[in-house]
């Protein structure tokens, strides 16, 4: 069995409890980032684009059995490095769990000025996205 | 006169700060410029002494604040040699002031097939409004091309030029690349078309010398806050003879003589074009930016942001893999630049971790992006309250982010 939002969140606390300054956290960000497979070139399609973000954003997702699988990247290593962490802690969940997910590891590993409403921050409209998913398949 | 850098860097409060952990360094200049002590103060005083509608009351307070008003209106006459302070309306920006002419002026002048001008350096702001009166008018956009630096093509435009173009929309300077656009010589020949010219000088206003007259300017439209002064205040300067023929814009109050349910006459200059009470607190306070610019010599400013401009494009042009975008022989103190392989966005969100602040993004010019072939740039904008020390920071963070990216 997969483990939950919430362990998986408290994974990622305790990783980035490791780095005491915002240079190693980065780099750890930037690394991620570059660790996430691409998407697929036919699933960059303007449909998955996340509209409001700086740098392109694209989203995936489908159905397994009752778990939804998210899929996703992006032009800025750094955006693709804060989905990644999206990823892991939202994928192979149910729409339930998904849409009931309350991200406090954001604010927590201190990340939560990329969740500020700016026209280039992206990781809003990222999460909304995935709930909007979630909701879009537990309503099929 | 030499300028005391660190005497007029105490002038403006929000430069000394830190910022993540590091002292705050202020390269976003093109975006909004930093406002002295002595704009926050003329608002505060405003509100704490003065505050009373203009124009209409007989009390005291009115009257104060009516005087400070068009003190402004004056002094911005004077700062761009207007030939008169009714010739100059206040606006709500550069936006306000372009939305303005093209719903008068080109709402009264446009028709089916005529031409309007406009460049492939301008900012969105200078090319919809445009748009939405020519689509109403079925008038014809063309776009006069730029070259591989930056440059306008004057050739083709002098091939655009016809009996068929209306109005020329033009920036002075552009905003993502600081070219400087030989404006007076494109207005001479605009006019020898019968064309009439609005430049958008919201990118010129704080780095260049701007006589309405000498350049012959059919509409200047400029913003306060990018001259130090608050946001929420613009000015569009316009020839008397063109104003006087152009219908109002909004209605409401101040813009009326005499109002009656069976028609409406409406008021002189300037205020035909004001419609409702106005930003009055900012407008005042503009004055006191439009004081702290003379008092220093714009000389001495203008030759401060050109000494930067040129350290700094001498610097970032070491960092291997970095391409300044824009390379016109005349700009103003911006820089644009793109980092082989490392999205723009990436190195914004680095340097602002090193308390720096640059504009990455499209920059509001995404039809000069795609000229360029580019998603959007780094942008590096400097007012005379920057330093040289300011710029050794900006490229050793530069080169440790590009480094984290790499």
């Amino acid at each position: 069995m997969t483990q939950s939002i919430q362990e998986t969140q408290e994974e990622l606390i305790e990783e980035f409890g490791l780095f005491d300054d915002w240079a190693d956290k980065y780099e750890y960000l930037i690394d991620l980032g570059k660790k996430l497979p691409s998407l697929s070139e036919e699933l960059k399609t303007e449909e998955n684009v996340i509209k409001g973000c700086q740098s392109r954003v694209w989203l995936h997702a489908k159905k397994q059995g009752d778990q939804i699988i998210f899929e996703a990247d992006s032009e800025a290593v750094i955006v693709k490095g804060l989905i990644s962490m999206l990823i892991r802690v939202l994928s192979n969940h149910t729409a339930e769990e998904i849409m009931k997910a309350d991200l406090y590891f954001i604010d927590q590993i201190g990340m939560s000025q990329h969740l500020a409403q700016t026209r280039s921050n992206g990781l809003l409209s990222m999460v909304k996205q995935m709930k909007n998913y979630a909701l879009a398949f537990s309503a099929k | 006169m030499t300028l005391d850098i660190q005497k007029i860097r105490a002038d403006f409060p929000v430069l000394d700060q830190q910022v993540n952990g590091s002292p705050l360094i202020y390269f976003d200049n093109a975006a909004t410029t930093q406002k002295p002590k002595s704009v926050i103060d003329a608002l505060s005083h405003y509100y704490a002494s003065d505050n009373a509608n203009i124009h209409r009351g007989i009390h005291a307070l009115a009257e104060r604040a009516t005087t400070a008003f068009e003190l402004t209106r004056t002094k911005i006459k004077e700062f761009i040699n207007a030939p008169s302070s009714d010739q100059i309306i206040l606006t709500a920006g550069t936006t306000g002031s372009i939305n303005l002419v093209a719903q008068t002026f080109g709402r009264a002048n446009f028709s089916k097939g005529d031409k309007i001008l406009i460049s492939n350096l301008e900012h969105h702001s200078n090319i919809v409004p445009w748009q939405m009166i020519a689509e109403e008018k079925g008038a014809i956009i063309e776009v006069i091309p730029v070259d591989e630096r930056g440059v306008l093509d004057l050739v083709a435009y002098r091939n655009l030029l016809d009996a068929s173009v209306k109005l020329v929309a033009l920036n002075h300077v552009s905003n993502a690349i600081g070219t400087i656009n030989p404006i007076a010589e494109m207005i001479q020949l605009a006019h020898a078309h019968g064309a009439k010219v609005m430049i958008d000088g919201a990118q010129s206003i704080a780095h260049l010398d701007i006589d309405v007259q000498a350049l012959d300017i059919d509409f200047f439209a400029f913003s306060a806050h990018k001259l130090f002064g608050p946001t929420g205040v613009g000015v569009l300067f316009g020839k008397r003879e063109l104003l006087e023929s152009m219908p109002p814009y909004q209605g409401g109050g101040e813009m009326i003589k005499e109002v009656s349910f069976e028609g409406t006459t409406y008021n002189e200059l300037p205020y035909k074009f004001e419609a409702g009470t106005p930003n009055i607190a900012d407008v005042i306070a503009f004055s006191a930016a439009i004081d702290y610019v003379n008092a220093l010599s714009k000389e001495a400013l203008f030759t401060q942001e050109l000494a930067l401009l040129a350290y700094a494009t001498e610097q970032l042009s070491t960092i291997p893999g970095l391409r300044i975008i824009g390379t016109a022989p005349e700009k103003i103190a911006v820089i644009s630049f793109v980092m082989d392989g490392i999205h723009p966005q990436d190195l914004g969100v680095l340097l602002d971790k090193f308390g720096i602040a640059i504009r990455t993004g499209h920059h509001c010019v995404q039809p000069l992006m795609k000229r360029f072939g580019l998603p959007g740039t780094c942008r590096a904008s400097f007012a005379f309250y920057n330093t040289f020390e300011e710029i050794d920071l900006f490229v050793k963070a530069l080169r440790r982010s590009i480094n984290m990216l790499q």
